[in-house]
């Protein structure tokens, strides 16, 4: 740096450099989460619901977690949830890391063009779920299918999706998973990521604008947060102090972006909100009580009419992005055996058999009950066919639902493919 | 009967649909205190309170995506984009969203609900107060596309739109709002109040989605219009002599084919009129559904007339709105023709 007369501007020669962030490990490294600091379980505090949200802006940098490494759920947050309520909430997770095992297996015998996992994020949807009533409207991702789950969706049903066959609920329209159920509070899956999450604020709106007491919530992972959709919703969120709960899933990656790409230079994914004067907290992905203790607050928070909250679940995304990916491309091989949040399912197990409410017999048993029963399901809707196979949605389908009523273009164009 | 201009019929359906039904809200961008940029919702919030004619901050993806919910949740939200030239922040949730609620959900969820947007030009807009996007909505599956000539119209279309069960485009031609404009720019402007179309009722009425309305009966030559291009087709008309029939075709999806077709082969020609650009434009639908299916009755090329493939210019206004001028000469030129 120079300067050429005393009182200007000093002249900077010096050639700017170009930034873009970089995973702290790639394939043949070793894998490197020293960035993610991990407080202690039970050492976040718990503020009121009714807490002003710039009194809590430290919630947004830290992790709350309840479970600890001996398996006890410590502190502030430990949940009021029974042994029984605890044991289902095992039983939810275990039973959707089986149904993705059988579908991802369904798509390598070509049974179905598509498959996308939930592996090691279990935890965050079916821990969600149980702190929802009957009524209340989620705006998910592909990867929330724990709120189905949880929520007793028939496993046949999503099954029928997955094969687009004659049962599909969808009527073959749509990819594999992009499931849809009003009556399950599930709203319907878009390609188009991003899109919901703007949408559930609305939702949450209009229940406000017709004195309703029913909330929505909005999901988003790490990656599509940098879509324009996100700003929206927080924005619109915010100005109306919609009945939302805003969800980010913080998985580490999307496809092959890790989440520094998206996040950028800003502390947290959490801390995004604090801008708009949204409560942000944040929350171990991994720990089924840590899960639903927040999503209970934040639910309650918007409930009690008190506004929206954003909510980050830090997370790992264990799987492949998908059926069509290949995370050894662009990540250490073995990288999630040292995420440190570990495995959501193990870690409440773990407590389970701490607590004296589970053992390695019990959950072997229901393990098998589990693989039994998804077994079953797979096999009835198998019956109904698979996407090359058997019974499928009939051509009809294809200009039904465009609109309310078939227009008159619709229907020679109907006339002309014969059906 | 009340004369009312295009805007104040606009606001009288938006009125009569939020005093009918409790589901019905309004917003965008001005849309609340003030009553909006072009003052269609004028006294609307003042009527019917915050909660359902409110301001939205300026985000068109955030006003659509939003009522897209609300619709999701058994609303009926009427929003406003300020332009049309400025829905292309929304167009994703339009095209990607508002479409295809039904279609991929099987009719779980659905999306009724309106998105008005001032379209068009012939108001020194330049170019972006000046487009013509209708052939980016009519291209989507799953969208219903208005155009409204006249205030009469524009109310009974628009109750219709609010109360149909689909995702309605309802673009309103600015340059119409306060008078019926030929594109004789250079003689003094008419107000709606001396025009039998803008006496409008009070209370309730529709206009049926997908028909259209033939504005003058000719034989000579069909000319398919919408929007501020139907008095431009009328004043060609009475320029030249030339007895064109003006077809207001209203409703650009669903189309009325049928009336198309039957104009068409009586009259054995056909122009097709609009504001927006050439290539791609909604006359290229029209061209060829008329070549399709009124082949063996054309004496002469089905032509079109509409917008230079450029944006929109400002001093250049009238050298690239498509008035009576290029198209008395097209009309001219099509009854030479062989
Ligand atoms: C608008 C849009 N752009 C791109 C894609 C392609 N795409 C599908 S999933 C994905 C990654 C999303 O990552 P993230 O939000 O982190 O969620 P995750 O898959 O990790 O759950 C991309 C880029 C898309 N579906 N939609």
């Amino acid at each position: 740096m120079s300067s050429d007369k005393a009182g200007s501007a000093p002249v900077v020669t010096q050639p700017l450099q170009f930034h873009v962030p970089r995973p702290a490990s790639r394939p043949g490294e070793k894998p490197d989460f020293s960035d993610v600091v991990i407080p202690k379980a039970g050492s976040v505090a718990r503020p009121p619901v009714d807490v002003d949200p710039k009194d809590i802006r430290d919630l947004a940098y830290s992790i709350i977690r309840v479970l600890n490494r001996e398996g006890e759920a410590v502190g502030p947050w430990a949940p009021d949830l029974s042994h029984d309520d605890l044991i289902r909430g095992l039983r939810h997770m275990m039973t959707l890391r089986t149904f993705d095992g059988r579908m991802q297996m369904a798509q390598r015998q070509g049974k179905t063009s598509f498959y996308m996992q939930h592996t090691g994020e279990e935890a965050v949807s079916c821990a969600f779920r149980i702190a929802l009533q009957p009524g209340d409207m989620n705006f998910p991702t592909y990867r929330q299918a724990g709120l189905l789950i949880a929520h007793d969706y028939p496993l046949v049903d999503m099954m029928c999706q997955i094969y687009s066959n004659e049962r599909d609920p969808m009527k073959g329209r749509q990819l594999p998973v992009m499931y849809s159920s009003k009556e399950h509070g599930f709203f319907s899956i878009s390609g188009n990521l991003a899109t919901q999450y703007v949408q559930a604020v609305g939702w949450a709106m209009a229940s406000a604008i017709k004195n309703d007491t029913r909330i929505a919530a909005a999901w988003i992972g790490d990656g599509s947060t940098a879509e324009s959709d996100f700003h929206a919703a927080l924005v619109f969120a915010s100005t109306y102090k919609a009945p939302v709960v805003l969800n980010v899933v913080n998985n580490q990656w999307a496809i092959s972006t890790f989440q520094g790409i998206a996040r950028g230079g800003s502390g947290t994914f959490a801390a995004r909100g604090l801008g708009f004067g949204i409560p942000a907290l944040r929350v171990d992905g991994n720990d089924y009580l840590a899960v639903y203790a927040v999503a209970q607050w934040a639910v309650e928070r918007a409930r009690r009419n008190l506004g929206p909250t954003l909510v980050e679940y830090v997370t790992y995304r264990a799987g492949a992005h998908s059926t069509s990916d290949d995370p050894s491309a662009y990540r250490p091989k073995h990288e999630s055996d040292d995420w440190p949040l570990g495995d959501p399912l193990i870690r409440l197990k773990q407590h389970l058999i701490a607590v004296g409410a589970w053992s390695e017999e019990r959950h072997k048993q229901a393990e098998a009950e589990i693989l039994a029963t998804v077994i079953a399901a797979q096999k009835e809707a198998e019956s109904f066919g698979t996407l090359h196979s058997g019974g499928k949605p009939s051509a009809r389908d294809i200009f039904e639902d465009v609109y309310a009523e078939l227009p008159p273009h619709l229907r020679r164009q109907r006339q002309q493919i014969g059906v | 009967m009340p004369r009312m201009t295009m805007i104040e019929a606009i606001r009288s359906a938006m009125d009569v649909a939020m005093g009918r039904d409790d589901d019905v809200v309004v917003f965008g961008e001005d849309v609340g205190f003030f009553g909006g940029v072009f003052r269609c919702t004028h006294g609307l919030q003042q009527k019917y309170g915050v909660s359902r004619c409110f301001d939205a901050p300026i985000s068109e993806s955030g006003i659509v995506g939003t009522a897209i919910g609300m619709a999701a949740y058994g609303l009926k939200p009427c929003v406003e984009i300020q332009f049309a030239d400025y829905m292309y922040p929304a167009y994703d949730q339009i095209v990607s969203e508002a479409a295809r609620l039904r279609y991929r959900s099987a009719g779980d969820f659905t999306c009724p609900m309106v998105i008005r947007m001032p379209t068009g030009g012939g108001i020194f807009g330049g170019q972006t107060h000046s487009q013509s996007p209708e052939a980016l909505f009519t291209h989507v599956s799953g969208l219903k596309t208005i155009v409204p000539s006249n205030p009469y119209d524009a109310k009974g279309l628009l109750i219709a739109a609010i109360e149909d069960p689909d995702p309605v485009i309802f673009l309103e031609p600015k340059r119409l709002y306060n008078g019926p404009f030929d594109g004789h720019y250079d003689r003094p402007v008419t107000a709606w109040s001396k025009h039998e179309l803008a006496e409008v009722p009070d209370g309730h009425y529709t206009v049926p989605l997908g028909k259209a309305v033939t504005r003058r009966e000719g034989s000579a030559v069909t000319i398919l219009a919408y929007g501020t291009m139907v008095h431009v087709a009328l004043a060609a008309a009475e320029d030249t002599g030339i007895d064109a029939e003006v077809i207001d075709l209203r409703t650009l999806v669903p189309l009325d084919l049928e009336a198309i077709v039957a104009s068409v082969e009586k009259t054995g020609r056909c122009i097709v009129l609009h504001e927006a650009t050439l290539t791609s434009g909604f006359g290229g639908e029209l061209a060829a559904l008329v070549q399709e299916h009124c082949f063996y009755h054309l004496e002469a090329p089905v032509m079109r007339v509409t917008g230079w493939d450029t944006p929109y210019p400002h001093a250049q206004e009238w050298d690239y709105f498509p008035g009576p001028a290029r198209l008395g000469q097209a009309l001219r030129d099509i009854m030479e023709a062989r």
